[in-house]
Formats: structure tokens, C-alpha cells, sequence
């Protein structure tokens, strides 16, 4: 009796020990969110988001930012979504589980995952500026610097590499989830391999497909590293115009403001309101991310 | 995870027959699809090579540079010290590829009387890309200034130690909320817990060092009463808030991946609840923790804007967690904007990039493997 009493005991003390450890993790989210709700939400305004930063950025408001994160993130994903989409089809619906093919390429997009942001910083620098800008400039505009520099099309072609690998993941289990009937009847009516991908696997995927969309616009919207030296810039007068122009962006204009602005506590409010729509922006994709992964998921299990 | 694949197998072979049936026809548009797809799919693989091959080529000049500078010695040194050499030397004279350069620079680092003169030479000749390499594996960095200095040990431990605190940190949590969520959480709440980490998981960096730079770093300043507002330890949590979702995700798929067998004997044998947990799903799980742990390493080591914003950004040795550190993809974040293209600094950036890149690489595919090889045996019951 004693041993079994000492055992729940115990039993009670790691449960809780368990316990408040998620409850401790839900706390951080939660003051996160509070802090920067509280702090920034004096600054929204429908001023806010549709002015110019004015007097050497201490006032006015982020708008050029918010174009230039929307800007990239719509670049990125005319890029990263069709490739995403094709090597998840690739992956379920022509290599064989086991292959050695399709490992490898599951190792690579699983490595692609995990390599730090600042590297593709890097490769979009040593490749797409100073490699194919280079060359581009050499080529078509003899030698005069156009391509070769940071610019908008450059920087979401970096960002498109490091979401690549969220489109892959969410498109390849939203195709999991047709089922084999749906493949095996259309492949009996006579359709071929393609037709059956094109008209049944694709249609009935096409939430995953929005999921991987979305939740690699979250990402997109809102790293800083990979962008830091292949396009973003502290202020532009100008919305960016041409694939050649640099361009603001929300989360370098938070770095920036709150780390090597002059006046950091002047600019105080301005900082938790951009931090305040960068989160609001994540948040709302994200939330919406999960819905629809949780009625995949539900379609999956009916 | 596990499950799908299974799935998968059991259904692999119906659809496999039934491919075989209608492709006896020959279609060109079928075949082209396959082709592009095929060749679309290899793209990630095309990324991984050309990424290191890129990262890995600016970096490169430093090599090239202290190669040749050291040839350049290496000469130098035979031609006071020893005549055996001199007939080697002579004939790049006319000319010879670098390799034998490089032949003779292994000989002659070998032979001590060299050591004296490459000792020397690196006082009095200070050429910027030769002083490079040299210097990388010293503790100063200071790459502007008149003598530039590439130590890049400090950097190194910086990043260890911010490593260190943040798992410290996150691995106890995020495990132990994962244990709590597999074992013990009624289905309320985990649909609390699990998109609570979802959206922790797609919280920007920048935002979480916004948050350590403006609320944390004083709050922890006024709990610990420490002198520098930012240091590694600030930084050290706020990635170890970064890192959460990480480790909790891997964590949780690992516990449930655990057969429901194990949970079932346990409990049959008369254990609790409790003691099913501890003392049979988790140490069932101890690979895919492992690799969880292992991943969140990666993202703590990689992580740039955390670090720019709340480490303090300075180059110091000491060991105590109350000082300002600077991590290896900081300084990259920091110093790439204002470098001169093709400077040394450039290159010596990029190299701290490829090491960066091997790293996390290897980190991965230990995981990965250590995971696949292990768990799986343990899970089939070998």
C-alpha cells in the first residue's frame, strides 16, 4: 500500500513536472504575442500602413515595407510553388518508396530544410548576383552593371530555394491523401499516367498545394537573413518598379530601426508596430495553414 | 510519418500492376511529363551541390593566396638552406604547374630549419591574403584594420556556448511538454498544445530578437543583475524559444511512433501511467529524441537575426554566459554588407559559410541516418 502510495506520488510530481513544462512553453507564446499586441497596437493605423517613413524614418509609416514583403513573397511563390509542387509529384506518384533516387532526393530536401538561412544569404550572393548577374550583364548589357548587383528578383529567388522545401512537404502529403481508388479508376477508364496526375491527383490536392503556398509565404514573409545582402534596402524613396530595383522589406526594416537606428527610443512605437503587422501577417497565413491541414488530415481519416 | 509509409507499401503494388497495363502504349506527352518531372525532382539535389560548390568557390581565393605565398617561402628557404631543393625551384622557373609547387611546400614544411624561416618571413612580409590563414585559427577578429586579424576561435566558441545555453534551455522543455502531450494530455489539450508550437514554429526570427532585445534582455537583467544588457545568455534563451518547436515536433512524432504495443505490455505487466512514460516510451524514443536534439543544434548554430540582435555582437573568449558573444552567422550577417567583393574578408566570410553549411549538414544526415538505422530496428523489435 505504502510503495503504491509513494508511487503515485511520484507518478503525480512527473506528470506535473510534464505538464508545466508545455504550460511553460504556452506562457512564452503567450507573453510574446501579449507584448507585442500591447506595445504596437497604438501605432496601427490605416496611416500607418499606407505612408512613407518621413523625417529620416522617425515618423510616417511602413507602406513601402509592406509592398516590397508582398512583392517578394508573390515572386517567390510563382517560383518555388511549381518546382515544390513537381518534385512532391515526383516523389509520390513516379519514384518507387525505396528507390535510391527518391531517398536521395528526400535526404536533399530534408537538408535543404535545415541549412541556415544566412547560407542561402550567401549562395544567392556568390550565385545569382556575382555568378548569373555577372554573366547576364556581360552578355546582354556589355559590362554595364544592371543584374550583377542586390536586387528584388534576386532576393526572391533566394527566399524561393529556402521555401522550397515547406511547398515540397505539405504538397507531398496532401497527395498521400487521394486515394488509390480515385488513381486506380481513372487509370481503367483508359486515361494515361499524366492525365490521371493532371486531372485527378492534382484537383484533388489542391489544398495541400494551398497549404505549401502558404506556409512558405509565412516563411518568406518573414526571414531577413537570406535577403540581408541580396536585395533589401534600409530606405528607398521609391516602390520598386522593375525586377532590377532593391526594395524594403518588414522584418529588415525591424532589424534595422531597432539596432542601428539613431534614436532608438524615439522610434520605439514605430518598431512595435511593424513588429506588431509582421506577426499579424504570420499569424493570420499560419492559422490558416493549420485549418486546412487539419481538414486534409480529416478528409484523410474518413 | 511512419504510418503513411506503411500505407504506402501495403498500396504500392495495385497501382504498380495497373501502371504496367496502360503504359503499353507509347505516349509521347506521357513520356515527356515523366521526363520534366523527373528532371524537376533532381532540382533540390542541383541546389545542395550548387550551393556548396558556390559558397564553397568564394571562399576558395584564401587557399589559393596562402599557396602561393607559402611556395613563395618554401623558396625562398630551400634556396638559403638547402641545395637539394634548389633543383626543384629552378625549373617553375620555365614552367610547371602548381602542383609541384605544392610537392615541394609538404617537403619543405617538414624539415624544421624551414619552420625558422616561414617564422621570420611572417614578421616582416605582411601581404593581406597571407596573413589570412594564418591568423584564422588565433582568437582575434579583427578583420578592419590596418593589420587585419581572421581569429576565428572566438567566433567558434561564442557559438558553442550560445548552443550550449539555448539547448540547455529548450531540450528539458520541449521533451518533457512532448512527453506530456504523447502520454499523459486529454485530447483538449493537445489541441491547445499543438497549435500553440505550430505557431511558435512560424514566429519570424527577427521577431523573437526583437522580443529579447526590448523585453527580455531587461527583464533577465533585472532577475540576474548582470553588467551587459546583451549577452549569450539573453541570446541563448531567445534561440532556445526559436528552437522549441523543433525539438517538441521531432520529440512527439517519435513518442507516438512508438508502438502502442509497448504501452499496452507495460501496462498489462501492472506499471502506471507514469512509469510507462518514463521508463517505456521514452527510452523506446531515445533515437528520434536524439535526432530532434541534434536539429535543434542546427537551428541554434545557424541562426542569424536572434544573434545579430540580442548576443551583443562582440568577439570575446571568456566562458562566462553574462558576456557579449559573437556567432559565426552573425558576423556573416553583419560584415557581408559592408565588405569589398573578391576582398579577403569577403572570402574569409565565406568560408566561415562553408563551415557553417558543412556543420549543419552533417548534423543532419547523422540524425537522419541515426534515426532511420536505429529507430526503426528498435520499433521492428530487433
Amino acid at each position: 500500500m505504502i510503495k503504491s502510495f509513494k508511487n503515485n506520488i511520484k507518478g503525480i510530481l512527473i506528470e506535473g513536472l510534464t505538464l508545466s513544462s508545455a504550460v511553460v512553453i504556452i506562457a512564452i507564446v503567450v507573453v510574446m504575442i501579449t507584448v507585442i499586441v500591447v506595445g504596437g497596437k497604438d501605432q496601427i493605423s490605416w496611416e500607418f500602413l499606407t505612408s512613407f517613413p518621413k523625417d529620416g524614418m522617425t515618423k510616417g509609416g511602413i507602406f513601402p515595407a509592406i509592398y516590397g514583403t508582398a512583392l517578394l513573397v508573390i515572386i517567390m511563390s510563382v517560383a518555388a510553388v511549381p518546382f515544390g509542387t513537381i518534385t512532391a509529384i515526383y516523389l509520390t506518384e513516379y519514384a518507387k518508396e525505396n528507390s535510391l533516387i527518391a531517398k536521395t532526393i528526400r535526404f536533399a530536401v530534408r537538408t535543404l530544410a535545415v541549412i541556415p538561412s544566412i547560407i542561402y544569404g550567401l549562395f544567392g550572393l556568390g550565385f545569382f548576383i556575382k555568378f548569373v548577374g555577372t554573366q547576364m550583364d556581360n552578355t546582354f548589357l556589355g559590362g554595364q552593371l544592371k543584374w550583377g548587383q542586390p536586387n528584388i528578383l534576386w532576393a526572391s529567388l533566394t527566399m524561393a530555394l529556402l521555401t522550397l522545401p515547406v511547398v515540397i512537404v505539405s504538397v507531398e502529403e496532401a497527395l498521400k491523401t487521394v486515394p488509390q481508388d480515385l488513381r486506380a479508376a481513372s487509370l481503367a477508364l483508359g486515361a494515361t499516367k499524366w492525365q490521371t496526375i493532371w486531372k485527378v491527383v492534382i484537383p484533388g490536392s489542391i489544398s495541400g498545394i494551398m497549404t505549401g503556398t502558404i506556409l512558405a509565404v509565412s516563411r518568406g514573409a518573414g526571414e531577413v537573413a537570406p535577403i540581408l545582402f541580396t536585395g533589401v534596402a534600409y530606405y528607398v524613396a521609391t516602390l520598386p518598379a522593375s525586377f532590377s530595383d532593391q526594395f524594403m522589406v518588414l522584418g529588415y526594416h525591424i532589424y534595422v530601426m531597432s539596432t542601428q537606428s539613431a534614436n532608438v527610443d524615439q522610434t520605439m512605437p514605430i518598431q512595435f508596430g511593424t513588429t506588431l503587422v509582421l506577426l499579424a501577417l504570420t499569424f493570420i497565413l499560419n492559422i490558416s495553414a493549420i485549418i486546412l491541414r487539419y481538414r486534409i488530415r480529416q478528409k484523410k481519416s474518413n | 510519418m511512419t504510418k503513411d509509409q506503411k500505407k504506402k507499401k501495403k498500396s504500392e503494388p495495385t497501382t504498380a500492376t495497373l501502371i504496367d497495363i496502360t503504359q503499353k502504349k507509347f505516349r509521347w506527352s506521357d513520356y515527356i511529363a515523366e521526363k520534366v518531372i523527373k528532371g524537376v525532382a533532381f532540382l533540390s539535389i542541383t541546389i545542395i551541390v550548387l550551393i556548396f560548390i558556390f559558397v564553397f568557390r568564394e571562399s576558395l581565393p584564401i587557399f589559393a593566396s596562402q599557396k602561393a605565398s607559402i611556395q613563395a617561402k618554401a623558396i625562398d628557404s630551400t634556396a638559403e638552406v638547402q641545395e637539394t631543393y634548389g633543383e626543384v625551384t629552378d625549373q617553375p622557373a620555365v614552367e610547371e604547374t602548381q602542383e609541384t609547387y605544392g610537392e615541394v611546400k609538404d617537403t619543405a614544411s617538414q624539415s624544421s630549419t624551414d619552420k625558422e624561416s616561414y617564422n621570420v618571413s611572417a614578421g616582416s612580409g605582411f601581404d593581406d591574403n597571407q596573413s589570412a590563414l594564418k591568423t584564422i585559427l588565433t582568437k582575434d577578429w579583427v578583420p578592419v584594420s590596418e593589420k587585419p586579424r581572421y581569429g576565428i576561435l572566438s567566433l567558434i566558441i561564442g557559438t558553442f556556448k550560445i548552443t550550449i545555453i539555448s539547448l540547455l534551455f529548450a531540450a528539458p522543455l520541449a521533451i518533457l511538454a512532448a512527453l506530456y502531450t504523447a502520454s499523459f494530455a486529454s485530447k483538449r489539450m493537445k489541441e491547445i498544445i499543438k497549435p500553440t508550437i505550430e505557431l511558435l514554429a512560424g514566429f519570424p526570427s527577427v521577431v523573437i530578437g526583437f522580443f529579447a532585445l526590448m523585453v527580455l534582455a531587461t527583464f533577465l537583467q533585472n532577475v540576474f543583475h548582470y553588467d551587459t544588457r546583451l549577452n549569450s545568455f539573453v541570446g541563448g534563451i531567445a534561440m532556445g524559444i526559436a528552437a522549441i518547436p523543433i525539438i517538441f515536433t521531432i520529440t512527439e512524432d517519435a513518442l507516438t511512433a512508438v508502438p502502442k504495443s509497448f504501452y499496452e505490455a507495460s501496462l498489462a505487466l501492472g506499471a502506471s501511467k507514469w512509469q510507462t512514460a518514463f521508463f517505456v516510451i521514452l527510452p523506446a524514443a531515445t533515437p528520434g529524441i536524439f535526432a530532434a536534439v541534434l536539429l535543434g543544434i542546427g537551428r541554434v548554430f545557424g541562426e542569424t537575426m536572434i544573434a545579430l540582435m540580442a548576443t551583443g555582437n562582440a568577439a570575446q573568449m571568456g566562458l562566462n554566459p553574462f558576456e557579449s558573444v559573437r556567432t559565426l552567422a552573425a558576423t556573416i550577417g553583419a560584415e557581408m554588407a559592408e565588405v569589398v567583393f573578391g576582398d579577403t574578408h569577403y572570402n574569409v566570410l565565406f568560408l566561415i559559410g562553408s563551415l557553417l553549411f558543412i556543420f549543419t549538414f552533417v548534423i543532419n544526415a547523422i540524425a537522419e541516418f541515426y534515426v532511420k538505422g536505429k529507430l526503426m530496428k528498435k520499433i521492428q523489435g530487433k
